[in-house]
């Protein structure tokens, strides 16, 4: 138990380390990279309290996917090369201390209601769907997943076609000297237009492009 | 103190959380990094979700962390595509310059 514990703090303290330094560091790669590490240490976390399944797609869909599309984005835009201007400095001075109290404040009745919490009898009506300890965590969630929340599935499925449409019409441009294929004119042409049959006179030849 | 209960997840979820609020107001520069904040505010909504899902002994949580997971992967898409086309339009990503709309 003690081990467990251990762990416990070890992990958590790398997350919020990793978290702070995320909206800290001056350089957005850095940034980044410590995003990273917050996916991969709360991933162990997910691990360690007994959801396996979510803990290892925490690692692939946001350190393998999320993070990496960041990072692209990242290299992409030039955004070390920036120059900022002297505005922003005064500005900084303004807001900050107000974002900060806001978010003390925000932190503080977050630990109020966190504390003040007791859970109560018979709160859970679903106990249909309890864990079976003798289940491992990825056929549990299979079994549910496939048949009592089938429509959830599906709106996950529809919510990923839509960002993929999305960001393939945000970002598409035409551009001017590329050669592309044309799809219609390629499918429309036709035997008259595309052959022309020529009678060849004898020691004369034909022309071609006349 | 020493045995993990449900509390300290949660009071680990509600740091994860504020760290994220704190990023989007402080940050003047530029705006992966408030993309990153709101990644940030999400993997705390998971954090609280999964402890509840293990401590109620009920699969419902973890069914919707899923889906907070597909959601901030189209969402984390979605925004980044915007950042590029504003990159294209204006040459940098300043939270300052972005006053198209005189809001």
């Amino acid at each position: 138990m003690i081990i467990h514990s251990i762990f416990f703090y070890f992990f958590s303290l790398i997350t919020v380390f990793a978290s702070l330094l995320v909206i800290l560091s001056r350089n957005t790669v850095n940034s980044v990279f410590f995003l990273i590490l917050c996916f991969i240490s709360v991933g162990s976390l997910f691990i360690m309290i007994g959801a396996e399944f979510l803990g290892m797609i925490m690692l692939i869909v946001y350190v393998g996917a999320v993070a990496i599309l960041f990072l692209f984005v990242v290299m992409m835009i030039n955004v070390a090369g920036q120059t900022y201007s002297t505005k922003s400095q005064f500005e900084i001075k303004k807001h900050v201390p107000v974002g900060i109290l806001f978010s003390i404040i925000l932190l503080l009745e977050l630990f109020v209601i966190i504390g003040g919490w007791k859970y109560k009898d018979k709160f859970v009506l679903s106990k249909d769907i309890m864990i079976n300890p003798a289940m491992s965590n990825t056929k549990a969630i299979g079994t549910v997943l496939y048949t009592d929340y089938i429509l959830l599935f599906q709106i996950s499925g529809m919510i990923l076609l839509l960002a993929m449409i999305g960001a393939i019409m945000l970002t598409f441009r035409k551009r001017e000297g590329v050669k592309r294929q044309s799809y219609f004119e390629q499918i429309s042409r036709e035997k008259a237009s595309g052959v022309e049959i020529k009678d060849v006179p004898f020691n004369q030849g034909v022309k071609i492009n006349d | 103190m020493i045995e993990i209960q449900l509390i300290h997840y949660l009071i680990l979820s509600a740091i994860i959380f504020t760290t994220g609020i704190v990023g989007i107001f402080i940050n003047r520069k530029n705006v992966i990094i408030i993309l990153m904040s709101i990644e940030l505010i999400l993997l705390a909504v998971n954090i609280n979700l999964i402890s509840f899902s293990i401590y109620l002994q009920d699969m419902t949580g973890q069914i919707f962390t899923m889906l907070i997971l597909t959601v901030a992967a189209a969402e984390a898409a979605i925004g980044l595509a915007i950042i590029v086309i504003f990159y294209r339009s204006k040459g940098s990503v300043e939270v300052e310059n972005i006053n198209q709309m005189k809001g």
